[in-house]
């Protein structure tokens, strides 16, 4: 397929491999932000062709796995109520909530309906006047322009009856969450590709300056993330730690503008809940005040569910890269993709569904 | 109502009295009758036209035969390249056809929704009457019966098959060996693709036309020539990696593919892209994974090329050595990874 085939050529992999192992002369661990970058790695076996001296690390960039475990409860509590058509990307419905996961409310009889995009969760609201249509609006700064979209178009339609559970979160805070820990070990970052085609690369400047990381924004395709970890490893090698972009068919410095404004025009930054992380200040986007009758907390009161996670699941550390999946007891055992434990084991692009799928065992 | 070009032949029922099924069509009486005799006349191949009756008394040869049942339901019930009735018909053939049986007979059962459009029951019920003359099985007997609207999703078929088995071999997960070779028919996930690009909510434009088609002559060609076939499996729901994981724990072997042998179509693999779906676990409905022995593989390439629906036949991986009974891929760029069982349906992601 064009446009694809090239960014999985076989000799052009193995050749970038030869380059790798080449500049490595001694350990470095990087992390990759992103879960499809996670889930890339894994399922071609990119890790495989990297010099054992060089570590990836799973880092905290899965919309699904981070969301809270209370969100999911008030997306159950929603999504259970009559006249409510609750609208939201296919990963989120198997995530297991404190009790139940969407798909169980789906059986029990909710309108539960998978779309592509919050426009379409918009559109069935105007098609479906008499229901209340609620859109699961999770995601890093990707999908954070067409959420804001969805509720712009809502207000300027007067369609009253469309609102977004939100949980949007944003990925330099929890880079810096992850660079401050006590445990940390990441070194350098691949930078998630698609936030910052969106975002740009400009606020990551400061963060590489702090605390002395290399920083290389990387796409999707396996020679991307192969050239991405090649520009680290060579900055960490020359003692070097700047922003470089390898994804520069996609990214630019700026990034997209008008999309960065409709976000600032809908939402406002926010203190956030993390999951297995805990609540990162400034880590995430809540309705600015102008959209606030958008808010499905607010409209079902919902807000005053609180929830606790499982003590067993150490996603926080999986998310945070101080562990690797299989160095959990409960891996593959108490914690499977039929019966996940935390949130990494439900979402294709969280580290353990993509381990226990492609791997089972570690390496 | 404005009738459909592709009618070949007018639907029968009035259709200024009767648009619609309505419960009264499955209800005993002259509406039943009427119906059944006007739509399904065609379709059904009664053993004995003169003495109907409540069972037909079918006509084998001693030896073996193969028996099976399946049910069908899909939403949309008609999909480009197919229905669900011509499914109805290729997919239980297929599972005959997966024994190394010849499908014979056939019987098919309708479960109507009250208020399915009589043109669309038409459609239906004209496609599997052409799909069973291809496949050259005879629909013997059948029932139809009609639920309440909201009860049904317009149509659930179930169709059993009986097949005769002609030959000595053992088609089955405890005959495939280490070093048999593992061929498929052609490109993989349409079928699937094809569905969920017409399927309510998902908009965009597509030429995917499912695979749909009856594997039966493909097989009884590869028998005839003497190719010794260790296992068969049509690769229908979960996709060539599910039916691999089910004959890798059933025969306790490994499984080595190499993901650049798999031929998938671009403008399937295009839409697998959009949707962050992995067209190794979407259905197919004219596909079949053929475990043979090394020795075969030319002569069975040969023998599949030469048949419509095996232009495209290719190795795609074998059987290994010991280990555990894994699938494993040999990925684009060279590392080996699992392939594993799907949990669940196949979820869209979310970027």
């Amino acid at each position: 397929m064009k446009y694809l085939d090239e960014y999985r050529d076989p000799k052009l992999a193995q050749q970038l491999s030869a380059q790798i192992k080449k500049i490595t002369t001694k350990p470095h661990v990087l992390m990759e932000v992103c879960g499809g970058q996670t889930h890339a790695i894994v399922k071609f076996g990119i890790d495989e062709l990297l010099p054992k001296e060089i570590e990836l690390v799973h880092g905290p960039g899965c919309p699904v796995c981070v969301t809270p475990l209370e969100l999911i409860d008030k997306a159950v509590e929603i999504a259970s109520l009559r006249d409510v058509i609750f609208c939201s990307f296919g990963d989120m419905l198997r995530v297991p909530g404190s009790k139940k996961d969407l798909f169980s409310v789906k059986a029990e009889g909710g309108d539960i309906r998978i779309v592509y995009s919050p426009l379409d969760a918009l559109k069935i609201a105007q098609e479906n006047p008499q229901k209340q249509v609620v859109f699961f609006a999770v995601g890093f700064e990707t999908t954070a322009p067409g959420n804001a979209m969805a509720v712009y178009q809502a207000k300027q339609q007067k369609v009253r009856n469309f609102s977004i559970l939100n949980s949007h979160v944003l990925v330099p805070p929890a880079m810096e969450a992850v660079l401050s820990s006590k445990n940390n070990r990441v070194q350098g970052f691949l930078a998630a590709g698609h936030v910052c085609t969106v975002m740009g690369y400009w606020e990551y400047g400061p963060i590489a300056k702090k605390y002395k990381v290399p920083i290389v924004v990387t796409g999707f395709e396996p020679l991307d993330i192969l050239q991405g970890i090649y520009m680290c490893v060579k900055q960490l090698e020359e003692g070097r730690f700047e922003v470089e972009n390898q994804y520069t068919r996609s990214v630019n410095r700026k990034g997209n503008a008008p999309a960065q404004k409709l976000i600032k025009d809908v939402f406002c930054v926010a203190s956030r809940k993390w999951r297995g992380v805990g609540t990162i200040a400034k880590s995430g986007l809540q309705l600015q005040k102008a959209y606030k009758d958008f808010d499905a907390e607010k409209r079902f009161d919902v807000g005053k569910i609180k929830t606790e996670e499982s003590p067993e699941c150490i996603s926080g550390l999986i998310l945070q890269g101080v562990k690797k999946p299989h160095e959990c007891s409960a891996f593959g055992t108490k914690c499977t993709p039929e019966k996940p434990l935390g949130a990494t084991m439900v979402s294709s692009e969280g580290a353990c569904a993509a381990y226990y799928r492609y791997r089972k065992v570690g390496p | 109502m404005k009738r459909k070009k592709d009618f070949s032949m007018s639907c029968p029922i009035p259709i200024a009295d009767y648009p619609y099924v309505l419960l009264a069509h499955g209800g005993g009486g002259k509406l039943m009758h009427q119906m059944i005799d006007k739509m399904f006349k065609g379709v059904f191949v009664p053993m004995d036209t003169v003495n109907v009756h409540d069972s037909a008394v079918l006509q084998c040869s001693t030896g073996k035969i193969a028996f099976t049942t399946d049910s069908y339901v899909v939403h949309p019930l008609i999909f480009p390249g197919g229905d669900i009735g011509k499914l109805a018909v290729n997919g239980t053939v297929n599972d005959l056809a997966m024994s190394g049986a010849k499908p014979a007979y056939l019987s098919m059962a309708c479960i109507l929704e009250e208020g399915l459009p009589m043109e669309t029951l038409w459609t239906i019920v004209q496609s599997i009457k052409k799909a069973a003359d291809e496949a050259c099985v005879r629909i013997v007997t059948g029932d139809t019966k009609v639920v309440d609207k909201g009860k049904g999703d317009g149509i659930f078929i179930n169709t059993s098959g009986v097949g005769l088995i002609e030959h000595d071999q053992v088609i089955a997960p405890s005959s495939v060996r280490k070093g048999d070779v593992i061929l498929i028919n052609g490109d993989i996930a349409r079928h699937g693709m094809a569905v969920m690009a017409v399927r309510e909510g998902l908009s965009f434009e597509s030429s995917i036309e499912s695979d749909s088609a009856p594997l039966a002559d493909l097989v009884l060609k590869l028998l005839n020539a003497g190719i010794e076939i260790h296992c068969l499996r049509d690769l229908t729901r979960g996709g060539l990696a599910t039916t691999l994981n089910e004959i890798t724990s059933a025969a306790k072997v490994g499984i080595q593919i190499d993901e650049l042998a798999i031929p998938v179509r671009e403008d399937v693999a295009a839409a697998c892209e959009i949707l962050g779906l992995d067209p190794l676990y979407v259905a197919n409905e004219g596909r079949l994974a053929a475990f043979i022995p090394a020795k075969d593989q030319e002569k069975a390439l040969f023998i599949m090329r030469k048949h419509p629906l095996g232009k495209d036949s290719c190795v795609i991986g074998h059987v290994i050595n010991g280990g555990q009974p894994l699938v494993t891929m040999k990925s684009r760029i060279g590392a080996i990874r699992i392939v594993d069982m799907l949990s669940g349906e196949q979820l869209p992601r979310i970027c």
